[in-house]
């Protein structure tokens, strides 16, 4: 299902080609010429992280933090053991991006991580892979073995005096563990919780070290800022939203799938893309960064480019790039229901509004749903997503709230109608 | 120093400090559930919200670091908003049945919920619960539908336990406190999570429902079991304890005490309790009033000292006794003419006593030695000897203290240890005198100790070096060392290597007042502080050499001797046994022939010296249990009627202040021996390691019920190693034949190969064990 554009990440891949995804393959696309550049021409560590400043590159994971900056709040005179990790617990809904970097370049993502590595002088690196994505899991590891036995990774790389190694973590399918101090908790060993911040991974991360985690394509990307040049990357982007971006995307649209495209790219061009709506229906909402993302109606997404700031203009969020696509026969109360259960299911409890809330929520969506809403109930969910919204550890109170407010905000008579005639004004169609 | 304003008021506070100490240092409350000063801060509870300026949303205190500048608000309408908000979010699901909780009127959920909360609930949803749970015979987790997370007990467990036994398993609502599947909580200071438990979900198994907490009143008390002398309060109703807990005190325990100190007072209420004096004739036991029972003793006091002399009398104590019962014993038996008094049961080397300069104890404060940068503990389980103590020792790791251990198995401490070696009981000495000749050898000093034979390991040398290298050091011998053989030796060796090293040295007490007993001088060769006595026999020499009369202060010998088998052998010949008892239990009901009903140490004032050597004293909880007396009045009119003067006191009080008008409590602890002969030699043959129980060190736990049900109380069996199980041809997992003198038993043989070679472990102190005989001589073990 896979379609891609070619852009940073994708560069040149035919993904069906069953080899693609080799070692062999990636060399020949021009793969590991950063490294290499690096090492021969023993580019300083600032350098490597002003190059990734330069190319304007943000966090591909859903909250868009410069990468760069990131880097460099890494201490790198620390002396004892530190780590690079990277978030491939790819669990918001919607998104299907970080599996394909898996399967069809995950060289690309070897090299990103051995340069971070380089550039923050850490010695070892783990890759947190989604529980529920196995064949992707298995392709990295053969994909690891090839960098070794290539001398990518190891001792002495490439015969310099640099050494660092990477390790896959198979996850067990939790989605909180793609927070990132939770995935540090998970990947020791224990269970996936986030962490109180202060302090942060940078100065106490994994084991106690310092630790810097990116996303999956965060990391991809940074192979062609070496290669190519920080200045080219960003001009396949905009100004303060460099670089092109993976968009998954899913719903009603003819041609679901993973489009890479330059950031700013107008969304009626991404729709069209993705081969328009599916059987001529009208489009009537957009998530546009993973279900966390606060729901857009169509006719505001149809004004956007898909672009970090565009999106929050427009009072959402980019996010991890998830677009889901809704047409006329989605019922928006039985869309929420099924959210909120999500929610609900995957809070890790720890927080008491979080823990507590999430389930009030869902119980009171689905209630309206069955038609036995009452009035009063939508202030009631106001109310509820105001207390839990921002008092807690992690941002999951806040993104399960998120969904709440905007379904409905931009969707109330659809809510109202409900609860008051114990029947839906649209008549749910599945698919 | 960071300036911070709370609520208008102006404050500094040390770097590094949380806006919660901050408000804690000026006396603003904030409300909280998960935040515990001794605990890692989870900031899980969210209840502790704060307003601070420029912050875009309410921050936890208990977790947000002060910066310097810093404006915060507890009662501002965004502060307040969130925690009126979290307080909803926790009783959504929380059962509304204060009335029917046990933990009703002292819950601080139902406590802040009347500040916080509304009156009634937006929440019409369906109520989550949740199914009950078995932590074992303490503590009761049947009501989980009332906990709200906030984690205590699991990090409880994680960081003062020292083993996560509790978690939270599941995610989201469904998550649920739990043990391990299938295990209980074995923790042996399990019973501190019931404090910890804001709400109703974890209380106290042999409490619950048995009285409301508003209806019983609160007494400050002493542990009377091991030597830290943790500070109780104890609960009563109708003069009777019905629980007790914790009372603060950093210096000892802290805010902790030990499941023994918590849930031996089912045993004041046991129905074993001896209630009325009792006399054994015709062979069987009548009561009798106090009258008569105080005649037949002096008649069988004056009698046996016309027939046999006062020699022919012996004074056997128990360190569970009051300063002021002790004190008064060694007075009456001293006053009568008998100089065989003795309180050390357990001991069998007695040849430190000749050698020793001042009364023993830890040789510090408590503090100063978990404050010691290197600590090595000779000879001590300590887990099952000093519960409480063992955590404090973790804690002490945790901040950076370098734990080493000499000891006869190697149990795990559930902490880092820097060095250990383990022996066998016929080799610690050896073992210490290692490390004395690797401190020699560190420190090119001198000793007058004979190491020439003496082979250093690795392990005494890596003991040597942190002792050496550390700023502050401590070697403290536990139980083991004090019971062993070679006490005298191991004492001196310790003496050697502080004398080299610095380092402070002493003893970890056994029991709630064995400080004290040396104090009063409850000893054949030493007074009230160190004044001059004629010398009697002691405790061992009494058995040795049986007696005539045998006067029992608060003991059973079966289970409080070293030599259980010869002890009661030494009873059972003797021509009358007093027995001062609480209770009637089945060895006395057999040896002694007048039981004369004396106070446990809730029905009596008194005092205990623990280890540190810090005198509390206590009034009693309730009064005496039908007709029993405090032991220090039983004695005073024995005193009286053996027509003794001095035995004027009218009241504890009285007693304690004669004691201490006779010399300073500080000035009369020295561990320092004089001469004593160090032999390193290894001899060989197969020894018994026989530790005394948890449950079984005193008289009053062993009758607790549910400790009786604890892992720590199942019954004994036989461990040693599978090498010499093979040698010896005994099947690990089947009975097997253990001999010791003319006593043999039966019992079940498993292997445990972190013994070290021809070891025998096997509890003494157990009614299964009495017939056997020391606690580390030689013992035989066949297949039988």
């Amino acid at each position: 299902m896979a379609v891609f554009v070619n852009g940073v990440i994708f560069d040149g891949i035919d993904t069906s080609a069953q080899d693609c995804w080799k070692l062999e393959a990636y060399v020949a696309r021009g793969g590991y010429q950063a490294l290499r550049r690096i090492i021969e021409s023993k580019m300083a560590q600032e350098d490597v992280i002003a190059e990734v400043k330069n190319s304007g590159l943000r966090g591909r994971g859903g909250a868009g933090f410069p990468t760069g900056l990131k880097w460099s709040f890494m201490p790198r005179s620390f002396p004892g053991d530190k780590y690079v990790v990277c978030n491939t617990d790819e669990g918001e809904p919607g998104t299907f991006k970080d599996r394909d970097i898996l399967r069809f370049n995950p060289h690309a993502l070897i090299e990103g991580m051995i340069i971070a590595g380089y550039a923050m002088g850490t010695k070892a690196g783990y890759n947190y892979i989604h529980g529920e994505i196995f064949e992707e899991y298995e392709l990295f590891e053969a994909a690891l073995d090839e960098a070794r036995q290539a001398g990518f990774l190891g001792n002495n790389i490439l015969g310099s005096d640099f050494s660092f190694d990477l390790f896959a973590h198979h996850g067990y399918g939790a989605y909180i563990c793609g927070e990132e101090t939770a995935l540090l908790e998970s990947l020791e060993g224990k269970k996936g919780q986030p962490r109180f911040k202060p302090p942060f991974p940078a100065s106490f991360g994994l084991y106690g070290k310092p630790t810097t985690i990116n996303n999956t394509e965060s990391f991809a990307s940074v192979p062609f800022i070496i290669r190519d040049g920080a200045a080219k990357f960003l001009e396949a982007g905009k100004p303060n939203n460099g670089g092109t971006k993976l968009f998954s995307v899913s719903g009603h649209v003819n041609r679901p799938g993973n489009y890479e495209i330059p950031l700013g790219t107008p969304f009626s061009v991404l729709l069209e893309m993705a081969g328009g709506m599916r059987d001529g229906k009208k489009l009537k909402a957009v998530i546009p960064g993973g279900s966390s993302a606060p729901i857009l109606p169509g006719d505001v997404m149809m004004q956007c480019t898909m672009d970090y700031d565009s999106i929050a203009k427009a009072g959402s969020m980019l996010g991890s790039g998830a677009v889901i696509v809704m047409n006329e026969d989605v019922c928006m109360v039985k869309a929420l229901e099924r959210l909120a259960y999500f929610y609900h299911e995957e809070s890790c409890g720890q927080c008491t509004p979080c823990r507590e809330g999430t389930g009030w929520l869902y119980k009171v969506i689905h209630r309206i749903a069955q038609g036995e809403g009452r009035p009063g109930d939508l202030e009631l969910l106001d109310s509820v997503g105001n207390n839990m919204a921002g008092r807690t550890i992690c941002a999951l109170a806040d993104a399960a709230v998120f969904p709440v407010r905007s379904f409905t905000k931009h969707f109330r008579n659809e809510f109202e109608y409900l609860i008051e005639h114990k029947k839906p004004l649209v008549d749910h169609k599945w698919c | 120093m960071l300036e911070i304003e709370i609520d208008g008021k102006k404050l500094t506070v040390p770097q590094g400090s949380t806006v919660m100490d901050a408000a804690h240092s000026v006396g603003t409350y904030i409300p909280h559930f998960c935040y515990h000063k001794k605990l890692s801060i989870a900031a899980n509870c969210r209840m502790c919200l704060v307003e601070v300026e420029k912050a875009p949303k309410p921050l936890p205190a208990c977790a947000t670091p002060v910066t310097d500048g810093m404006k915060v608000h507890t009662h501002s309408d965004m502060a307040k908003k969130a925690q009126a908000g979290v307080m909803e979010f926790l009783l959504i699901n929380h059962p509304l049945d204060c009335p029917i909780c046990d933990q009703g009127g002292e819950c601080q959920l139902q406590d802040l919920a009347v500040g916080y909360g509304n009156s009634s609930s937006r929440y019409q949803e369906e109520k989550r619960s949740v199914v009950g749970k078995d932590m074992g015979p303490l503590v009761s987790a049947e009501e989980m539908s009332r906990c709200i997370h906030c984690t205590r007990c699991v990090r409880f467990t994680e960081e003062i336990g020292g083993f996560q036994e509790i978690g939270m398993a599941n995610r989201s609502e469904f998550s649920e406190i739990m043990p391990y599947l299938g295990k209980t909580v074995n923790s042996e200071i399990s019973g501190n999570v019931i404090d910890l438990c804001p709400v109703g979900a974890l209380t106290s198994k042999p409490f619950r429902y048995s009285t409301r907490a508003w209806e019983l009143s609160r007494r400050k008390s002493v542990s009377p079991h091991d030597g830290l002398g943790s500070n109780l309060v104890v609960q009563v109703k109708s003069n009777e304890v019905m629980r007790v807990l914790p009372l603060e005190n950093e210096a000892i325990n802290e805010c902790w005490i030990a499941d023994r100190d918590r849930f031996s007072y089912e045993g004041l209420n046991s129905a074993e309790r001896l209630q009325k004096p009792m006399i054994k004739f015709d062979g069987k036991w009548h009561e009798t009033d106090w009258e008569t029972a105080l005649a037949y003793v002096v008649k069988g006091l004056n009698g046996v000292s016309a027939d046999h002399g006062k020699d022919a009398i012996g004074f056997l104590t128990s360190p569970h006794s009051t300063t002021e019962e002790l004190y008064l014993a060694q007075k009456l038996a001293r006053a009568f003419g008998v100089n065989n008094i003795d309180y050390r049961l357990r001991r069998s080397d007695f040849s430190a006593d000749a050698a020793q300069q001042g009364a023993q104890w830890l040789g510090s404060s408590i503090a100063e030695l978990t404050a010691a940068k290197s600590i090595l503990v000779v000879g001590s389980t300590q887990r099952k000897e000093q519960p409480l103590l063992a955590s404090h020792l973790r804690q002490a790791v945790k901040k950076g203290s370098a734990l080493n251990v000499i000891h006869v198995a190697g149990d795990t401490l559930l902490t880092a240890v820097n060095a250990k070696l383990i022996v066998s009981p016929l080799a610690l000495v050896n073992a210490l005198a290692q490390v004395l000749k690797a401190v020699v050898e560190i420190k090119s000093a001198q000793t007058a100790v004979d190491l020439a034979a003496v082979v250093v390991g690795a392990e005494a040398q890596a003991i040597a070096a942190s002792l050496t290298g550390a700023e502050s050091a401590a070697i403290v011998l536990g139980n083991v060392a004090q019971h062993h053989p070679a006490f005298a030796q191991l004492l001196k060796l310790a003496q050697e290597i502080s004398a080299l090293t610095g380092a402070r040295f002493g003893l970890l007490a056994e029991a709630a007042n064995s400080t004290g007993a040396e104090l009063v001088g409850a000893l054949p060769h030493r007074a009230a502080f160190g004044a001059a006595a004629t010398a009697g026999l002691n405790a061992a020499a009494m058995i040795a050499a049986p007696r005539k009369a045998y006067f029992l202060l608060n003991t059973e010998v079966e289970f409080d001797s070293y030599n259980p088998q010869a002890a009661v052998a030494a009873m059972k010949q003797a021509a009358t046994v007093i027995a001062l008892t609480a209770y009637k239990g089945a060895g006395l009901l057999d040896y002694a022939d007048v039981l004369l009903p004396i106070a446990p140490f809730s029905e009596t004032a008194g005092s205990f010296v623990n280890m540190e050597g810090k005198l509390q004293s206590f009034n009693g909880v309730v009064r005496p249990l039908g007709e029993t007396r405090p032991a220090w009045k039983v004695l005073r009119v024995l005193g009286n009627m053996l027509g003794l003067t001095g035995f004027e006191q009218n009241s504890a009080e009285e007693v304690r202040a004669e004691l201490l008008a006779k010399g300073s409590i500080e000035s009369a602890f020295n561990n320092a021996l004089g001469d004593v002969a160090i032999n390193a030699a290894v001899t060989t043959g197969l020894v018994r390691i026989g530790e005394v129980p948890l449950y079984q060190a005193d008289a009053i736990c062993r009758r607790a019920q549910s400790l009786q049900q604890t892992a720590d109380a199942t019954a004994p069996v036989a461990r040693a190693h599978s090498s010499l199980l093979a040698r010896l041809n005994v099947a690990a997992g089947k009975e097997g034949l253990l001999r010791q003198g003319s006593g043999e038993l039966k019992v079940l043989v498993e292997a445990d190969d972190s013994l070290p070679a021809d070891t025998v472990r096997l509890a003494t102190a157990h009614p299964l064990t009495v017939g056997l005989g020391g606690m580390f001589d030689s013992i035989e073990l066949t297949q039988g």
